[in-house]
């Protein structure tokens, strides 16, 4: 590890300052914290039951407008037993970028869809489904995507295994 | 709740038995995966009646390869081969977002020789990309001669890529850090040669295609796609800019050394196939003007910043960024634990993938031959859309 390329160290006496736009997300009162992990974007996380109506209100309020989804995928936390929703939004009025996250448990992965805010939310969330299995609420044509409609289990989740995969290979070299 | 899977043949017999007489009746057909004029394995379902389109279901998924997957088992480095093989036609923008997206989130600037390289890389690529497009579209719409010119010019412009990049089509040149070699001693005149002779072919193109009427009758009014519905269906590239939004990452977020060239971004107005056929051509013409700014200038300087030995590890957290390739914005999602030099999650966000799901909207209520036009205006690479 001693020959690895790590970051610059950042003096830890400061504390964070919080970016003006999360801030100006927060206090529209729909349940937004600061994103707890680390992000290289102004970020916020909220709970999956408000994620619909907060993400309405960043799309019509007319000081954030964010209008456009950028991309929506999905990162298994196996360790925190979670699916962490990631959804960016980008605003071109305001030309801003916000990162939106949203912890659901792996065990039942419902979340409601966004396909009435944006329309290429049904077909970014068709690919997590088909993906990571969430289970999106309202979805009107929840779908695969890639694989066939008779696949078994979801590829992208960490402890996915079939037939076809080289696991042999993976053990070995950890 | 109301979560319910459903299943292509479940969509299509729902809607199969909701239509009345048998000689009134929508049905099914299928175009594709192995239809010329889908460019590659995409599969069509459309809804006819008669002739008239109803509805256009996308099958994507024939050349699925699981890029994420097996990105979640290599390291930057090796992620970088994979991603040429998404987008074969914009392979080093493609190369390029891996390397900017580890470069940002470890905090190592690039110095201007590196920046200017790629930044006219980009553009040939740019500019070789359209090329193919220009002639595919022709033969799309029934004229052959434009094929013919589109491949003859891209392969003076393929030549160079061979000289320094070692390969004509999936290159490998972009590495976080830099770039795998210096340019070849003869890239400076041979790009010279290149640009002046394809800026009068970009006219010869204008003459031999765009004021064909039957390109101009088959092209304007069809396809027509909102600039509202375009940012809502995430739309982005050359048929965002087509339908009226000056959405270009070269201009809004510059990356590379796209702050210090002049260049104009072509805006549509209508958002039909006709549009998006003259903001490609403009583009070329921008984007040779890009390279003949930039060719007499590049500094001096080393070519590669990181040892390629070392392990890059990017420190904990999501890490977003983006560029504008020949069909639209690819961004890229990072998520790393700081501990390995493998990715948690990586995810590229295809413009392709995005962009397909604008065929429905743009085509319902028009005929089969406008399809054709359609999806030719959109260019896609489905390699891109399937990942």
């Amino acid at each position: 590890m001693s020959d690895a390329i790590t970051p610059p160290e950042v003096p830890a006496s400061e504390p964070p300052k919080q970016d003006a736009l999360v801030t100006q997300v927060i206090v529209l009162g729909l349940g937004a914290e600061p994103y707890a992990r680390k992000a290289d974007c102004p970020a916020v996380q909220v709970s999956a039951t408000q994620l619909l109506p907060l993400m309405t209100r960043l799309r019509d309020d007319a000081g954030l407008a964010f209008d456009m989804l950028t991309a929506h995928t999905v990162v298994d936390r196996l360790d925190a037993n979670i699916f962490e929703l990631v959804y960016y939004l980008y605003s071109l009025n305001h030309r801003k970028r916000l990162l939106v996250s949203s912890s659901i448990p792996r065990e039942n992965p419902v979340v409601s869809t966004l396909t009435p805010v944006w329309k290429i939310a049904e077909f970014q969330e068709r690919e997590a489904y088909d993906l990571f299995g969430i289970q999106y609420d309202n979805h009107p044509d929840l779908r695969r995507v890639f694989l066939e409609d008779d696949w078994k289990g979801f590829p992208l989740r960490k402890d996915y295994k079939d037939d076809f995969m080289l696991t042999h290979v993976i053990e070995e070299e950890s | 709740m109301t979560v319910a899977i459903s299943s292509l043949l479940n969509r299509i017999r729902v809607s199969d038995s909701a239509s009345g007489p048998i000689d009134a009746k929508e049905y099914f057909i299928n175009m594709g995966p192995q239809h010329p004029a889908t460019h590659g394995v995409l599969r069509l379902m459309l809804k006819l009646e008669g002739e008239t389109i109803r509805e256009v279901i996308p099958v994507p998924g024939y050349i699925h390869r699981g890029i994420e997957k097996i990105g979640e088992s290599v390291n930057y480095r090796q992620f970088v081969h994979l991603t040429d093989r998404m987008d074969y036609l914009s392979a080093m923008m493609n190369n390029w977002a891996v390397a900017m997206g580890v470069e940002r989130a470890t905090n190592t600037v690039m110095n201007d020789r590196i920046e200017y390289i790629r930044t006219i890389f980009a553009e040939l690529e740019r500019i070789q990309s359209h090329m193919l497009w220009w002639g595919v579209l022709g033969m799309d719409l029934g004229a052959f001669t434009p094929f013919l010119y589109g491949f003859r010019d891209r392969e003076k412009i393929t030549d160079i890529f061979e000289e320094t990049v070692g390969c004509r089509l999936t290159m490998n040149y972009i590495q976080p850090g830099g770039l795998m070699a210096d340019i070849h001693p003869n890239f400076v005149t041979r790009v010279k040669e290149a640009m002046a002779y394809a800026k009068p072919k970009i006219d010869e193109y204008e003459e031999l295609l765009s004021g064909n009427v039957i390109l101009q009758e088959r092209t304007k009014n069809i396809g027509v796609l909102s600039g509202a519905d375009a940012i809502s269906l995430g739309v982005t590239g050359p048929p965002l800019r087509a339908s009226g939004v000056a959405y270009d990452l070269r201009k809004i977020e510059p990356y590379g050394v796209y702050d210090k060239v002049e260049f104009r971004t072509a805006v549509g107005s209508v958002g039909d196939c006709w549009d998006r056929y003259w903001v490609r051509v403009e583009e070329m013409r921008q984007s040779i003007g890009i390279v003949e700014q930039l060719i007499d200038n590049i500094p001096e300087g080393k070519f590669m910043l990181m040892k390629p030995a070392k392990k890059i590890i990017i420190p904990e957290g999501v890490y977003y960024n983006a560029i504008e390739t020949a069909r639209g914005v690819l961004g890229m999602v990072i998520a790393s634990d700081g501990k390995s030099d493998k990715p948690v999650r990586i995810h590229m966000r295809s413009p392709n993938y995005n962009n397909l799901w604008a065929v429905d909207s743009m085509t319902r209520g028009s005929r089969v031959g406008d399809l054709v036009a359609n999806i030719s205006s959109l260019d896609f690479v489905v390699p891109d859309i399937d990942r």
